[in-house]
C-alpha cells in the first residue's frame, strides 16, 4: 500500500509543476459534469412532477371508468357498482378561477377511495373529520397556496362568487390542483349527482361484468406507465439530453486532450518508475486510482455547478412546459442522491472514456523505448486515414437513418450520424487544405507557416471538431428558431382576428357581456366560439367552434384547403384539422373524422389543414353552431370582437367596469400578441442558453489546447527564434495560424449547421410536435457566428501567444541545453 | 554474484535478424568493479538490459546472487529491479517534477527501505546539500548524474547498472562523477557492471570486458 502511495505521490508531482494542465483536465471533466449534471437535474425535476400528478387522485397511474361518450356519469351508476362489487371511488373534476387564475379542482370521495391511488395524501382519523365535515378542507401544494396568494387556512372566493374550503398544504399534491370533497366539488362546478370518472381500486373476487350494472355506458381505461403529458413533452426532454450530452462529450474532449498530452509528458517518468522496479500492474492501477480521485473531485464541482445551472435554467424551462404542454412543474429545485450519485459515476465514467486511449499505451508501454515527447503527435497523422474511414461509415449510417428512420429517436440519431461525421472528417480535411497551402508556398517562412500548421493540427484537431460541433448546433438551432419565429409571427398575426379579447368566468356572464355587447355602437362583431374535449383514437382532441365571419375566411392561415373550405364548414358537415393531428392519425383532405358526441357519432369531412403552434392536443375546427349542437353543454366563455382601432382602450375600460374583469379576462390584441411572443421567446430561452454554455465549452477546449500545447511548441519555435525572428513576430504568425485553421472550421460548421437545421425542422419537429416550417436561411446571422467563432479563438488564442511574445529569451534557449 | 551463461539476444530490423547477442559468458563476483567497453552497436546497452530484467533473452542464463532471472514474470523483475538493482543511465533519467531529495529517496521508499542516515550520508557525499529543493532542469549534466547514481544507490543495491553514465559531461566532470561512484560503491560493497566507450574510464576500474561481434572476448 505504502509504495502504491508513492508511486501516486511520484504521478502527482507532475500535476504540481503542471498546474495549466491540470485545471484544463479539471475544467473538461467540471465542464462535462456540469452541464449533463443540470440538464439531468432539470429532466429529473419534471419527470417527478409528472409522476406526482399521474399518481394523484385517478392520475394515469390508476385505473378507472369513463363515460364511453365522455360524458359526465350519473352519481347513481356508483352506488350500482358498489353494491355490484366493483371497488370504484367517484371523482368530480372541472376548473375554477381565482383571482383571475385557472385551477384544477378535483372532488375525491375518501370513504372508497382506493389505495392503489399512488402518492395521494393519506386521509385518516382526524384529517379524514377535518376533511369532510363542513366546511372541509382544501388541500393543496406549497406552491398552489403561493399561486392562490393566500395563506394557510384561508378561504378564497372563486369567479362565481362561492368560497373553497380553508385551505391546508398537502406536499405530495402537484400544482394547480384543489382537492375537495366531492360533495363541495359538486357544488362549486354545478354538478349535482355527477360524476367525472370512477377510480377502480384491485378488484377482488368475482363482480359482477361490467356490462350488466353499467351496460355500454362506461369502459374501463387501463393505468398507463407513460402518461400522456410524459408522452407529449418526451422531445422536450429529449431535446435537453441531446444538448447536455454534447456538451458532455464537448467536456470529454478537452479531457482527453490534456490527458493525452500528460500521459506523453509523463512517459520518461513512468519508463523511469518502471525501471526503479514499479511493476507495470501497480503503475496501471496507480494511474486509474489518479484519474478517478480527479475525477472525483471534478463530478463533485461540476455537481454543484450543474445545480447552479439547472437553478438558473428553470424558470425558463418551468415557463416553456407550460406554454408548450400545460405541465406543472414546481419552480423550485429538489435533487435527489441518485442524482449526485449519478454525476458522480458519469464524471469517473467519462474521465475513463477520455482517457482511454492513454490508459492501454500505459498498459502496452515498452519499459525501453526511447522517449519521444511527441511521438503521439505523428501516431495520430496515422489515424487520420482510419478515422477518414470511420467519418464515411458514419456517413453511410446517417444516410440509412435518412431513408428508412421514421422515428424521433432515429431523427435525433441522423443528427448524431451528421455530427460525428463532421468532426471525424474535420482533420482529413484540415489537412487536404494545409498540404495544399503548403505545396503552393514558396517563402521559406510560409513554407513553415504551412508545414507547422499541419504537425500542429493532431494536437489542436480535438478542441477543432468541439468548435465545429458547437457553430454547428449553433447555426442548426439558431436557423431552426429564427425560422419558427418568422413563422409563428407571421400565423399569430393571422390567427389573432379579433381587436379585443374577452374571456368570461361563466357562461351567464359570457351571455351578460354579450348582451351588453350587442347594444354598445362601437362593436361591429362578436366573435363567440367554444371549445369541447373528446378522444379519438385515443388521442386527446379539443374541438373548437368558429363562427361564420369573413375575417376567418380572410386571415385564418391554412396550410393545404378543399375548394370552398370555409363554406363546406357552416353546415356543421365539415371540419378543419390541426396539422399535428393530422400527422398523428394520418388524415388528410377528404378523409373523414368520425367525433364521439353525446347525441351520437358526428361524422365530419376534412376541408383544411391548418398550423397550430404551441398546441399540445390536437385539434379540430368546426362551425361554432354545429359545436354547440352536439355538445351542447359547451361553455361559450371566449369571445373576440371586431372593434374600430380608436374606440380600443375606451370599450376595454367599459368593459373592466362593468363585469369586474381583469387585465387576464379582457385584453387588446397587442397585448394577446406580445404575452404570446414573451412565451415564445422564453420557450426558446433555455435553448439559447444551453447553446451559449457550449460554445463556451468549445472556447475553453480550444483555449486549454492551445495553453497545453504552447510549453511543447517551443521547440518548433525556438530554431526561428534562433535564426532572427523576433518573439513578438512568431506570436503574430502563431495567432495567424489558429484564426486561420478556426476559420477553416467555422466555414465548415456553416453547410453541417445548415443541414442540422434541416433535420430539426424537416424531422425533429415534425415527429416531436407534429409540425413543419418553413426553412429559411439566415445570411447574416451566419456571418454573426462566423464572428462569435473567430472572437472565441481570438480569446483563446491570445494567452498563450502573450505568454510567446513576453517570454524571455533564456527560455528559449533552453531548448538547446536542454537536449530535448 | 553474477553469473551470464550462453546468453541470446537476436533483434528484427527490416525482416532481417539482427544477432545482437551470440552466447554471451561473464562473471562479476561481490564488490567487484567491472567496466563493459565495445563499438556502437556491439551489444553493451542490450547486455545490461537483459541483466536489469528490461528486456527478456532468447536463450541463455542470467544467475543474481543465486537466482536464475533470465524466466522470471514482469512483476517479478520489476521487484528485482526494485530491491536489488541499481541503474543508471546516461540521459539521468531523473523525474523533472520531483525535487532532488525526493529524487534520490523515491527508489528507496518505493522498495521500502528509504534509511535517513544513509540518506544523508548519500546528499553530503555526492555534494548534495545546496541542490536539495532545486528540479532536474535547475541542475547542470553532471550534478543530475550524481542525483542519478544517489538514487541507485539508496537501495544498497547487490549490483548497480551504469550505461554509459558519463556519456554526456565533459572529461573533468565524467572522472569527479565516476570517482564519487567508485567510493560509494566501495562503501555499499555492491558490484558494478559499467558499459562505457572511454578507455581512461576503463582503466580506472577493477577489470574491463569487451563484447565484440555479440560474444564477451
Amino acid at each position: 500500500m505504502r509504495r502504491a502511495l508513492w508511486i501516486l505521490a511520484v504521478l502527482s508531482s507532475h500535476w504540481r509543476r503542471h498546474p495549466m494542465q491540470l485545471a484544463t483536465l479539471l475544467i473538461g471533466l467540471i465542464s462535462a459534469t456540469a452541464l449533463w449534471s443540470g440538464v439531468q437535474a432539470i429532466n429529473q425535476q419534471a419527470r417527478h412532477a409528472y409522476d406526482r400528478a399521474a399518481a394523484t387522485f385517478g392520475g394515469a397511474r390508476t385505473a378507472m371508468l369513463v363515460a364511453t361518450d365522455g360524458a359526465a356519469i350519473p352519481q347513481e351508476l356508483f352506488v350500482k357498482l358498489r353494491r355490484a362489487g366493483w371497488p370504484v371511488s367517484p371523482v368530480v373534476e372541472g376548473r375554477v378561477q381565482v383571482n383571475g387564475r385557472s385551477f384544477r379542482l378535483l372532488g375525491i370521495e375518501p370513504v372508497t377511495l382506493p389505495a392503489e391511488v399512488g402518492n395521494a395524501p393519506s386521509l385518516s382519523g382526524r384529517d379524514f373529520r377535518a376533511f369532510v365535515a363542513p366546511p372541509g378542507e382544501t388541500l393543496v401544494a406549497r406552491e398552489t397556496l403561493a399561486d392562490l396568494e393566500a395563506a394557510e387556512g384561508a378561504s378564497p372566493e372563486i369567479s362565481n362568487g362561492a368560497r373553497l374550503p380553508p385551505l391546508r398544504v398537502r406536499p405530495q399534491l402537484v400544482p394547480d390542483v384543489l382537492v375537495v370533497d366531492i360533495g363541495v366539488a359538486q357544488r362549486i362546478l354545478n354538478k349535482p349527482g355527477q360524476v367525472s370518472r370512477l377510480l377502480l381500486g384491485k378488484i377482488k373476487g368475482k363482480p359482477a361484468p361490467l356490462a350488466s350494472a353499467a351496460g355500454d355506458r362506461l369502459q374501463l381505461v387501463e393505468p398507463s406507465a407513460e402518461t400522456e403529458l410524459e408522452r407529449l413533452t418526451d422531445s422536450f426532454h429529449l431535446n435537453l439530453t441531446a444538448f447536455g450530452l454534447l456538451s458532455f462529450f464537448v467536456g470529454l474532449f478537452i479531457v482527453n486532450s490534456a490527458i493525452g498530452l500528460a500521459f506523453e509528458q509523463r512517459l520518461p517518468m513512468l519508463r523511469t518508475l518502471r525501471a526503479c522496479g514499479a511493476s507495470a500492474r501497480l503503475l496501471n492501477t496507480v494511474l486509474v486510482v489518479e484519474l478517478v480521485a480527479l475525477a472525483l473531485v471534478a463530478g463533485l464541482v461540476g455537481l454543484v455547478c450543474g445545480y447552479v445551472i439547472a437553478a438558473a435554467l428553470l424558470p425558463d424551462v418551468v415557463a416553456s412546459l407550460r406554454g408548450l404542454y400545460g405541465a406543472e412543474i414546481p419552480g423550485q429545485l429538489t435533487l435527489r442522491g441518485e442524482w449526485w450519485l449519478a454525476g458522480v459515476g458519469i464524471s469517473i465514467a467519462g474521465a475513463l472514456i477520455a482517457a482511454a486511449s492513454s490508459l492501454v499505451k500505459a498498459i502496452r508501454l515498452s519499459v525501453l523505448a526511447t522517449a519521444q515527447p511527441h511521438a503521439w503527435q505523428q501516431a495520430q497523422h496515422r489515424w487520420l486515414k482510419s478515422q477518414s474511414a470511420a467519418a464515411l461509415a458514419v456517413f453511410a449510417v446517417a444516410l440509412l437513418l435518412l431513408h428508412y428512420g421514421n422515428s424521433l429517436i432515429a431523427g435525433f440519431g441522423l443528427l448524431a450520424a451528421l455530427m460525428l461525421g463532421a468532426a471525424l472528417i474535420l482533420p482529413a480535411l484540415l489537412e487536404i487544405v494545409l498540404r495544399l497551402g503548403q505545396r503552393r508556398a514558396r517563402a521559406p517562412l510560409a513554407l513553415w507557416f504551412w508545414a507547422d500548421s499541419r504537425q500542429q493540427l493532431s494536437g489542436l484537431s480535438l478542441a477543432l471538431m468541439a468548435l465545429l460541433l458547437a457553430l454547428a448546433v449553433n447555426v442548426g438551432v439558431s436557423t431552426m428558431v429564427e425560422s419558427f419565429s418568422r413563422t409563428f409571427l407571421s400565423w399569430l398575426n393571422g390567427r389573432l382576428a379579433a381587436d379585443v379579447y374577452v374571456s368570461a368566468p361563466d357562461n351567464a356572464r359570457a351571455i351578460a357581456i354579450r348582451s351588453w355587447l350587442s347594444e354598445r355602437s362601437d362593436v361591429d362583431a362578436v366573435l363567440s366560439g367554444g371549445r369541447a374535449e373528446v378522444q379519438i383514437e385515443g388521442q386527446p382532441v379539443e374541438l373548437l367552434g368558429l363562427p361564420d365571419h369573413a375575417l376567418y375566411r380572410e386571415r385564418w392561415p391554412l396550410l393545404e384547403t378543399a375548394p370552398r373550405a370555409w363554406t363546406q364548414l357552416v353546415p356543421g358537415n365539415a371540419a378543419f384539422v390541426s396539422e399535428q393531428l393530422s400527422r398523428r392519425l394520418d388524415i388528410r383532405i377528404g378523409d373523414v373524422v368520425e367525433i364521439p358526441a353525446p347525441g351520437g357519432t358526428w361524422s365530419v369531412d376534412i376541408a383544411g389543414i391548418y398550423a397550430d403552434y404551441g398546441n399540445p392536443k390536437g385539434q379540430l375546427t368546426v362551425n361554432v353552431a354545429a359545436l354547440m349542437r352536439h355538445f351542447p353543454q359547451t361553455p361559450q366563455t371566449r369571445m373576440g370582437l371586431i372593434v374600430p382601432h380608436a374606440k380600443i382602450p375606451a370599450l376595454i375600460a367599459a368593459l373592466r367596469r362593468q363585469f369586474a374583469l381583469d387585465d387576464r379576462s379582457v385584453a387588446d390584441q397587442a397585448t394577446v400578441k406580445a404575452e404570446s411572443i414573451r412565451i415564445f421567446n422564453r420557450t426558446f430561452a433555455v435553448t439559447s442558453a444551453l447553446n451559449a454554455f457550449t460554445l463556451g465549452v468549445a472556447g475553453i477546449a480550444l483555449l486549454t489546447s492551445l495553453l497545453t500545447l504552447a510549453n511543447s511548441r517551443l521547440p518548433q519555435l525556438a530554431p526561428l527564434w534562433a535564426i532572427g525572428i523576433t518573439r513578438p513576430r512568431l506570436a503574430a504568425i502563431e495567432l495567424t495560424k489558429t484564426l486561420a485553421v478556426a476559420l477553416f472550421t467555422a466555414l465548415l460548421a456553416l453547410p453541417l449547421g445548415l443541414l442540422v437545421a434541416w433535420c430539426l425542422i424537416a424531422i425533429v419537429n415534425v415527429k416531436a410536435f407534429g409540425w413543419r416550417l418553413p426553412f429559411h436561411v439566415f445570411p447574416l446571422q451566419l456571418a454573426e457566428l462566423v464572428g462569435v467563432a473567430l472572437i472565441a479563438s481570438l480569446a483563446a488564442a491570445l494567452l498563450p501567444m502573450l505568454r510567446l511574445a513576453r517570454m524571455r529569451p533564456a527560455e528559449l534557449a533552453k531548448v538547446f541545453a536542454n537536449e530535448r | 554474484m553474477l553469473s551470464i551463461r550462453n546468453l541470446s539476444k537476436t533483434y528484427a530490423s527490416a525482416g532481417e535478424p539482427i544477432h545482437v547477442l551470440r552466447g554471451v559468458d561473464l562473471d562479476v563476483e561481490a564488490g567487484e568493479r567491472v567496466a563493459l567497453t565495445g563499438e556502437s552497436g556491439s551489444g553493451k546497452s542490450t547486455l545490461l538490459h537483459l541483466i536489469a530484467g528490461l528486456d527478456a533473452a532468447d536463450g541463455g542464463t542470467i544467475t543474481l546472487e543465486g537466482s536464475e532471472i533470465t524466466g522470471l514474470s514482469d512483476s517479478a523483475r520489476a521487484a528485482l529491479r526494485r530491491d536489488r538493482l541499481g541503474l543508471v543511465f546516461q540521459q539521468y533519467n531523473l523525474i523533472p517534477s520531483l525535487s532532488v531529495e525526493d529524487n534520490l529517496a523515491f527508489q528507496a521508499r518505493i522498495a521500502g527501505r528509504h534509511d535517513t542516515a544513509w540518506h544523508a550520508e548519500l546528499v553530503e557525499r555526492l555534494g548534495l546539500g545546496s541542490l536539495l529543493k532545486r528540479y532536474p532542469e535547475q541542475l547542470s549534466g553532471g550534478q543530475q548524474q550524481r542525483v542519478a547514481i544517489g538514487r541507485a544507490l539508496a537501495i544498497k543495491p547487490s549490483l548497480l547498472l551504469a550505461d554509459e553514465p558519463t556519456g554526456n559531461l565533459d572529461e573533468a566532470t565524467a572522472d569527479d562523477v565516476l570517482a564519487l561512484a567508485r567510493d560509494l560503491v566501495a562503501r555499499t560493497g555492491c558490484g558494478l557492471l559499467m558499459v562505457t566507450h572511454s578507455l581512461h574510464l576503463a582503466a580506472t576500474l577493477d577489470r574491463r570486458v569487451t563484447l565484440h561481434a555479440g560474444v564477451v572476448t
